[in-house]
Order: C-alpha cells, then sequence, then structure tokens
C-alpha cells in the first residue's frame, strides 16, 4: 500500500514539471481549422470594388432569416460593385444567425464568406445587427487587414483571387 | 500576573496570530498554483503579476458577498458555528512555540517571556481539549442550516474528528513519553541538538499515524468527507455564503498552520535548525542581539518546517482520492488505532528500559546524538511499518489470485 501511494505521489510531483497543456487564451490562440465559420466578411476585388451585387441569394437561402439585403443600381461614375447593382444595406443579424454556412455557398460572387472572427460577445443587444460597414474588407487593403485576420486563414483560395 | 506579564501578553496576543493570517492568502495561492501544476494547468494567473493577488480578489469578492440564511435556519446557531470554528481554531494556535524563550530586564528583575501566545506547562492537553470542542462548529454549522446535506456533513465530520483524535492522541503520548513533559518547550529542548534528536527519528510510526490523523482532525484530502462535495454539495458549509463561509475557509488553513507547526514541534524539533550552529555566538554582540537573532532563526526555521508540510498536504490533496466512508473509519479504528496502542505501549517499555538518560554510542559534532535507545525505537517503528506494508501487498496479492 504504501509503495503504491509511494509511486502515485511520484508521479504527481515529476507532472508539477511538464509543460502546460493550457492555451493562455487572449494572449495565445490555437490554429483554427480551415473553413471555420465565425463571423461573416464581405469580400472586394483587388480594384477596390465590392463583390456584392445585392442579388439577396444569401437572404434566401437563410435559414434562420437572419440576412436583410437593399440592393441599389450602380452609376457609371462611381460604381460601387462590378455587377449592374449592389447592397445599399446588409444587415446580419448574430443573434439569429446559426453560422451555417448556407449564404457563402449559395453567394454566386464568392461576396459573403464565412471569417475567423469569433469572439462576438456585446454588451447591449442591436450591436449584434451588423450593418455593411462592420464586416466588410476595407477598401484600401483589398483583403481585409492583415491585423484584423491574422489569426488564422479560413478561405486562402479567396485571398490569392 | 503584573505589569509585564498583562504587556507581553496583550503583545503576543496581537502579534502571533498576524503570522497564519497573513500566511493563509499566501497558502491559498500556493495550494492552486500547485494543484495547477500537477494537473498541467498553469494556476490562478489573471489577477496580479503570476496571480498574487488572487487570494485578495478572492476575500474581496467574500466580504461583498450576500449573507444568505436558509429557511428554517436556526438563526443564532447558524452564526454561531464559524465563529466557534475560527476562535477555537486561534486557540489552538496559542500553545505553539514560534521561538525560543527571551529574558528581559523589567523593574530590576530578569523576567523570561516565551514565544507562544500561551505560556502552559499543559499545553498539548489544552490544545487536545480545544480541538475536541473545535467539532462542535462543525456539528452547529450541519445541524442548524435545516439542510440534509449539511447535517450529514456535520455527522460524518463528528465521527470522524472523534475516531482520529484517539490515534492523535495516543500517538502524541508517545512523544510526552519520551520528553518527559506536556511543554511545548520542554519537548523542543528534548530535540536539541541537530537533525539526529528530532523525534521523527525515534517515532517514525507516530510521525507517520500523527500525520494522517492531523490530516483527518483538518478535513484535509483525502479525508474531506465532512465537505465532499462530489457527495454532499459541501457538506456542513453548503448553507453558508460570505464572511461566513470565509471564516470556514481560513479555520480550515490556519488550523492546517498550527497542526504543522504542532508536528514540527513534535517530531521535527521545533523551532530548531536541522545544524545545532552556534550562530549568534559567532556574531557576538550585546545579549538583545543575540536573543533577537536566535528568535527571528527560530521563527525562520518553524516557518521553513511548516511550509514544507503545507506543501506536501497540498500535493497529496493532488495525488490520492478521497476515502469512502467506510474505509476511512476501517482505518481510523481497524489500522491507526492498533498500531498506535502497540506504538504506545513499546514506547513505555523502551523508556523503562533504558530510562529517561539512555547512553549515547556516538555523537556527530552539530548533528545530534545516537543512543541505544534511539535505535531499538526506530528499528521496532520501521519493522512495524514494514510489516503493515508486506501485509497489505500479501493480502493484495491474495485477492487478485482469488478473482
Amino acid at each position: 500500500m504504501l509503495v503504491e501511494i509511494a509511486i502515485g505521489f511520484y508521479t504527481t510531483f515529476m507532472k508539477m514539471f511538464q509543460p502546460r497543456v493550457t492555451v493562455l487564451f487572449p494572449e495565445q490562440t490555437r490554429p483554427q481549422p480551415a473553413h471555420f465559420r465565425g463571423r461573416h466578411r464581405l469580400q472586394r476585388y483587388e480594384n477596390g470594388l465590392e463583390r456584392c451585387v445585392g442579388c439577396a441569394l444569401c437572404a434566401a437561402v437563410c435559414p434562420s432569416e437572419a440576412i436583410y439585403i437593399e440592393a441599389a443600381e450602380n452609376t457609371k461614375d462611381h460604381p460601387v460593385s462590378a455587377g449592374e447593382r449592389y447592397a445599399k444595406t446588409y444587415q446580419i443579424h448574430l443573434l439569429r444567425c446559426i453560422y451555417c454556412g448556407f449564404c457563402e455557398e449559395a453567394c454566386p460572387e464568392d461576396a459573403i464568406v464565412m471569417g475567423p472572427e469569433f469572439r462576438l460577445a456585446n454588451d447591449r443587444r442591436d450591436k449584434f445587427v451588423m450593418n455593411k460597414e462592420d464586416f466588410i474588407d476595407p477598401p484600401e487593403k483589398g483583403f481585409g487587414s492583415p491585423d484584423e485576420y491574422k489569426l488564422t486563414r479560413s478561405h486562402p483560395e479567396a485571398v490569392k483571387e | 500576573m503584573d505589569l509585564f506579564d498583562l504587556i507581553t501578553s496583550i503583545i503576543k496576543g496581537l502579534a502571533f496570530p498576524l503570522i497564519p493570517l497573513t500566511l493563509v492568502p499566501v497558502i491559498v495561492l500556493f495550494e492552486r498554483k500547485i494543484i495547477g501544476w500537477v494537473q498541467e494547468r498553469p494556476g490562478p494567473n489573471r489577477v496580479g503579476p503570476w496571480g498574487v493577488v488572487q487570494a485578495v480578489a478572492d476575500a474581496a469578492k467574500l466580504i461583498f458577498k450576500e449573507d444568505l440564511r436558509p429557511a428554517g435556519a436556526i438563526a443564532f446557531l447558524h452564526t454561531l458555528a464559524p465563529a466557534l470554528t475560527i476562535v477555537t481554531t486561534f486557540l489552538t494556535l496559542s500553545v505553539v512555540p514560534f521561538g525560543p524563550k527571551l529574558s528581559f530586564e523589567f523593574d530590576g528583575v530578569m523576567r523570561t517571556v516565551s514565544m507562544s501566545v500561551l505560556d502552559l506547562n499543559l499545553g498539548l492537553v489544552f490544545f487536545l481539549s480545544i480541538t475536541s470542542i473545535s467539532i462542535y462548529g462543525i456539528i452547529l454549522a450541519g445541524w442548524s442550516s435545516n439542510n440534509k446535506y449539511s447535517l450529514l456533513g456535520g455527522l460524518r465530520s463528528s465521527a470522524q474528528m472523534v475516531s482520529y483524535e484517539i490515534n492523535l492522541s495516543f500517538t502524541l503520548a508517545c512523544v510526552l513519553i519520551l520528553a518527559g513533559s506536556f511543554d511545548v518547550y520542554d519537548i523542543v529542548e528534548a530535540q536539541q541538538g541537530g537533525f539526529l534528536n528530532w523525534f521523527i527519528w525515534r517515532q517514525p510510526l507516530a510521525f507517520l499515524l500523527f500525520f494522517i490523523a492531523q490530516i483527518a482532525e483538518t478535513n484535509r484530502l483525502p479525508f474531506d468527507l465532512p465537505e465532499g462535495e462530489s457527495e454532499l454539495t459541501g457538506g456542513f458549509h453548503t448553507e453558508y455564503s460570505g464572511m461566513k463561509f470565509a471564516m470556514f475557509f481560513m479555520a480550515e488553513y490556519i488550523s492546517m498552520f498550527v497542526m504543522a507547526a504542532l508536528v514540527s514541534v513534535l517530531f521535527l524539533g521545533g523551532f530548531q535548525g536541522p545544524v545545532a550552529l552556534p550562530v549568534s555566538e559567532w556574531i557576538g554582540g550585546p545579549a538583545w542581539l543575540t536573543q533577537a537573532l536566535n528568535a527571528l532563526i527560530g521563527l525562520f526555521w518553524l516557518i521553513a518546517k511548516i511550509a514544507g508540510q503545507i506543501f506536501f498536504m497540498i500535493w497529496m490533496r493532488a495525488t490520492l482520492p478521497r476515502l469512502r466512508y467506510d474505509q476511512l473509519m476501517s482505518l481510523g479504528w481497524k489500522v491507526m488505532f492498533e498500531l498506535a496502542t502497540i506504538n504506545l505501549i513499546y514506547t513505555a517499555a523502551v523508556q523503562l528500559m533504558f530510562g529517561s538518560n539512555p547512553m549515547p554510542l556516538f555523537t556527530i559534532p552539530f548533528l545530534g546524538t545516537i543512543s541505544v535507545q534511539w535505535i531499538v525505537l526506530f528499528a521496532l517503528g520501521a519493522g512495524v511499518i514494514a510489516g503493515v506494508e508486506l501485509l497489505t501487498q500479501a493480502y493484495r496479492r491474495r485477492t487478485l489470485n482469488a478473482c
């Protein structure tokens, strides 16, 4: 009995000097799997034009009806998107969204993709309704700033395009 | 009792409780850290650098927490129970000697002051009686909470503490026989002159039994059945919150401290260092400097021994699973009680045979003396431990073969 207990004590003592398995979350992060479905992003072409043409297929396919789109015509002088029309209003209700990724599959222009961001906590309900400005890639970078998406890349092929 | 006694008592009574009180947050932090390391976690590390302010944050939370009392609880007893627990715990602290006696000249007369709050010549009897009273706190907490789990926890703890207190007293009696006194200072003096003179070598079995019994007395794992959160949702302190819970919590940690101090006094030479170096004589200087130096060295060694034991207790918590209730009772009554009785009888017999001044075989300077009585006691104690070990292994082998 005493020998077994001594072996147990030896085991736990040696465990004290082993590397920790804990990931210290805000400072360290674990690599995300490819195709991780986090908060949505709206992508742009390299020339800065929006990919979204306002077709609302994503809103149609959304099982929880979390997407609301109002489309508008592009003007010749200041085209917003590459197509004829663009999304004037693009809202996603993050509390309704179930992160299924159907919108991403439905999008014919590869405009909406599921991004890597998963830290979505907020202190007010109305802050969970994202407007277009909140999740579209910034125009100067083309495909989102490296700071914002340095954690992982869930769609490397989309970045290359 | 004159003015001198009054002044020194007040100073001692105010100063010495501060030692465990300041050490409790440190112990709590290290407990959480060490258990974290054993489980390959970093432990608390968010509040302050390396999590050092964690215990302060916990205390602040407990102070501001709502003080709930369940419906149907007996208000007076529900409030009395945590107070009783912490008061008795502090009373047990009063017999711990934190250092060698000091002597001052007061009013033209040399007076000696002990570095324990109470200077009793029956210190250990006082200690045993106060630990018996501390059971009441837990029973009352369990009973007055109007909760089945609390009551079960209180009942368990009373049964457990009564069973293990017998082992505690029996093993303590062996040390008393060797030292020939109930006074903690006499016991420490009997272990003078280096670590070979410590009673742990003369009483290895008593040391083992006392250590196990004191863990059961302080309700620490693997004997924390009164709390037993997997079966009793917290046991006797299920219905306590806020500062009342904090009192139980503090009492547990202070009693850990006191019990470790007592093990140091009884078996590990108390406030004396492992090597009897006359440091203060080398430094020289006036008498007050020598005394202050001796007192500080004594305090250092006592705290070091307590720290080592508390580390072992935390390590044990991280290693051993909780015993089942019938296992706890059969360990206490069917194994430890018998061993303690045998140990008491053979210690008394050996002491009668060789007398209180055994012949020294050889003396190692600064380390201690080895005498005939010693070797006999050590051999008997080690023999009993080895015999128990062999018996349990044979029993295990038999039951394994039977399967």
